[in-house]
């Protein structure tokens, strides 16, 4: 070895070289210039959507008290879909007083196997409309058809299946206690999952003997109104579902109403707030289900190729609007490169457009509301001297919200896109060298709601499962949900539990 | 010429099976329509090894199959032919004389396919007569029985001096991913393999089952990627023995296409290894063309 090598090597050594990385590292993979698929659109020519929908209160349609209707388009061509009603107090007032009329007179009196076939039936007429409800929920909200089909649909009729199940078996979730319905249930939901959340919410309600008013998101109204059609068809007594269209007046007339004995919201932590300072003194029960800024954390010694797939659907999912995704990515300093790079060439071959084609990956931001919001986080991230990445393949459509996938590195705790939820396809990644500070990393938010853990370690996966602050943990996968397992929040991220033997407590009354 | 540092096959690159699978799966749902699915038929057609590897292959049946291969479907002369066609070293002279003036390219197994139970002098004498017969690719078997003992180099030395005795030949490596079991271990015995020379990665001799897989093949896909990163070579890959149906191939191409990119998506980087599928091909790209679909009678079956 000559004299200078040995000098350079010393000098390395003393000053910590950069790793070394691969000579071919710039290679790049071209999937776009050959085999392009062509378009594959679902088609929507038999989804039947009426130019105006009203209230669904005591088991019929009923024109607003006001006569106001609000308009809600498709965020994917920017048209306009249909005009929803505008609930004011008086029509929240209306559905209120019938839910309570069916819970006295019919619902809470019903044998409970009566109420578990009621369900048992919702489920299965959800089955049997998956298609329509799956291309209403795409053109609605613009999420891919490829998740509304094998997502959305599929989990919310599982979950009618899972609680109509424990609709007769309540002394067995409760052993030595009496569960009795807390009365008449009052139900806000956000607009990313809007037929899955009213799933989530409406089928513990009925199985446990409640009746509900339930009010989906302004932006995406039209799945709950066809859920109504279902109510309707299955024969369900009038007053025990009763659906408020409507946007933030409705739901505080909702949350405000004295003759309601608990309020379930899902949506922004913002909103939890005020609806929990609303409550204060009153002897409402609630659930709430906020925001969250999930840390996803990916170990040396994780399967990498498996990991960047996890990242994708941690943050990519339904275009980041998922409370839950994994928007914080914190990757062990030693695979960081080598990930990174997977990551942004896995990230040209996402498929961003038409909602309803088949193959598209990512699809249209919900609003353009939060079309800006995202945008402005961007801004804000750039500003803040992160640097940033998008996919350059897809081509975006020319009309419509629509955001590349992003991610962010070079970035800090400290920074507000590393802090603030942007539910969006935005992603910021961090490093870490040791699993103490990718504990201490992923607790550093006011949020806990989900994260994740790739390692191929099974010991590793229950000693930091164990010591993250978040209500759900997932090892070596991401969002994935079931009705059987409970969900919910730490700190700012809500407060109870839904799905599961858990999500039957806030219905009830135990004795 | 950059030296190429080798890594350390003792160290097992995760692989995680559910994670796998699933993308797969994913990977299925891409719907191929229209022109791209006439476009990815043609491709897959063009693409295949066909294949006779049997204990009663003639003369006359290789003849037969090497018409096949020159013109799989005669009332669509357009058609493009397959790639190769694969045979034992005796019926590599036979096969070449058959393809003599097309492209069509002659593979032939050796190594004392389809165990590899022989000495490495036996293996080397079967390349070389294959070589010497005019075999222009190679399809080589591992010693799986040395792999399983964790005795890498054995793998790595014999790959190495079969692909010396090849020359000009291309070298196939066949993992015999079924007896192999674990992705860990297919994506060891792929790195072993490209290290070591080979000029293509294969998943089956198609005696075994399971044969190909979806996941088997992603799993060598991911090697390949990773290995053009690291050393900037191209590796091609080929699945074989148990892809069917025309549906499959079309799948097996989305893989190819999402993981590696266009590059691979030709004949030089990427075959299949198949004799049935060429028909169920065939179907299909009549119904693209006549908008029916033909009984499998028209087809032959050679």
């Amino acid at each position: 070895m000559s004299e200078k090598t040995k000098e350079n090597e010393a000098e390395a050594t003393a000053n910590g070289s950069p790793k070394p990385t691969s000579p071919n590292a710039d290679l790049k993979h071209d999937f776009a210039s050959f085999w392009n698929y062509s378009p594959a659109p679902e088609s929507s020519d038999f989804v039947e959507i009426r130019k105006q929908y009203q209230h669904y209160i005591d088991g019929s349609f009923s024109v607003p008290a006001k006569k106001r209707y609000f308009k809600s388009i498709n965020p994917a061509t920017e048209e306009v879909l249909a005009e929803f009603a505008e609930g004011t107090s008086e029509d929240v007032d209306k559905a209120v007083k019938a839910a309570r009329k069916a819970y006295d007179k019919v619902w809470s009196k019903l044998p409970a196997r009566e109420r578990g076939k009621y369900i048992y039936r919702i489920a299965r007429m959800i089955q049997e409309r998956a298609r329509e409800l799956a291309i209403i929920e795409s053109m609605d909200g613009g999420k891919p058809i490829r998740e509304s089909r094998d997502v959305d649909v599929p989990l919310a009729a599982a979950y009618f299946f899972y609680y109509a199940g424990w609709a007769d078996k309540l002394d067995y979730a409760f052993p030595g206690r009496k569960a009795e319905p807390v009365g008449v249930c009052g139900q806000i939901i956000p607009w990313n999952f809007p037929l899955l959340m009213l799933a989530w919410k409406i089928a513990p309600a009925l199985a446990t003997g409640n009746t509900v008013v339930l009010k989906p998101a302004e932006t995406t109204s039209l799945t709950a109104l066809k859920f109504a059609e279902i109510c309707m068809d299955a024969g369900l007594p009038a007053g025990v579902v009763n659906i408020v269209t409507g946007a933030g007046q409705t739901g505080a007339a909702i949350v405000d109403h004295p003759d309601i004995n608990k309020i379930a919201f899902t949506g922004s932590t913002e909103v939890g707030k005020i609806i929990q300072k609303s409550l204060a003194g009153t002897d409402k029960k609630f659930t709430l289900e906020l925001g969250g800024k999930g840390p996803n954390i990916i170990f040396e010694d994780a399967s990498v190729d498996q990991a960047v797939e996890g990242i994708v659907n941690a943050i990519f999912f339904n275009q980041g609007h998922v409370c839950c995704a994994g928007s914080r990515l914190l990757v062990q300093e030693g695979i960081a490169d080598k990930l990174i790079k997977k990551l942004k060439q896995r990230m040209e071959t996402l498929i961003v457009g038409d909602p309803l084609d088949k193959n598209t990956d990512i699809g249209a931001i919900n609003s353009k509301m939060q079309f800006n919001k995202i945008n402005e986080y961007i801004e804000i991230g750039i500003k803040e001297g992160a640097t940033i990445h998008q996919s350059n393949s897809s081509n975006l459509p020319d009309k419509g919200y629509f955001c590349k996938p992003t991610i962010f590195t070079g970035v800090a705790q400290s920074n507000r896109i590393v802090q603030e939820e942007i539910f969006g396809p935005v992603l910021t990644i961090q490093t870490f060298r040791t699993p103490e500070e990718a504990v201490e990393k992923a607790n550093n938010t006011p949020y806990g709601l989900a994260g994740g853990i790739w390692t191929d370690k099974g010991s590793k996966i229950f000693k930091i499962s164990q010591k993250l602050r978040s209500g759900v943990v997932w090892a070596n996968t991401f969002n994935k949900f079931d009705p059987t397992s409970p969900f919910g929040g730490y700190k700012e991220s809500g407060v109870g539990r839904e799905g599961g033997l858990h999500g039957l407590y806030p219905y009830v009354n135990l004795k | 010429m950059s030296v190429i540092s080798i890594p350390d096959f003792n160290q097992t690159i995760p692989i995680d099976k559910v994670g796998v699978e699933e993308r797969v799966s994913r990977l299925n749902k891409r719907s191929i329509k229209k022109e791209s699915k006439v476009q990815a038929l043609n491709l897959a057609l063009s693409m295949i090894d066909l294949t006779t590897l049997e204990g009663k292959d003639s003369e006359g049946k290789v003849i037969q199959m090497c018409s096949k291969a020159r013109m799989p479907y005669a009332p669509m002369p357009h058609l493009p032919s397959v790639a190769a066609v694969c045979v034992y070293p005796n019926m590599v002279t036979t096969a070449k004389k058959a393809l003599k003036g097309t492209s069509i390219n002659v593979a032939s197994v050796a190594t004392a396919f389809p165990s590899g139970m022989a000495q490495l002098q036996v293996k080397l004498d079967d390349t070389k007569f294959a070589v010497d017969s005019g075999a222009d690719e190679i399809d080589m078997v591992i010693s799986r029985g040395e792999f399983l003992k964790g005795n890498y180099n054995f793998i790595f030395d014999e790959i190495a001096a079969i692909k010396e005795v090849c020359g000009e030949a291309h070298l196939k490596v066949i993992l015999e991913t079924g007896e192999l079991e674990t992705y860990e271990n297919v994506r060891t015995a792929s790195d072993i393999a490209m290290y070591a020379g080979a000029d293509f990665i294969k998943t089956s001799t198609g005696k075994i089952s399971p044969a190909a897989t979806q996941p088997v093949t992603l799993v060598m896909l991911e090697a390949i990627r990773d290995f053009y990163g690291d050393t900037g070579i191209m590796v091609g890959m080929k699945p074989a023995g148990g892809i069917r149906k025309a549906k499959e191939a079309l799948q097996y191409l989305v893989l190819v296409k999402e993981t590696l990119g266009a590059a691979w998506l030709t004949p030089d980087w990427f075959r299949f290894g198949a004799s049935s599928l060429t028909n169920d091909l065939l179907m299909q790209i009549v119904k693209q063309e006549t908008g029916v679909y033909q009984s499998l009678h028209y087809f032959s079956e050679d």
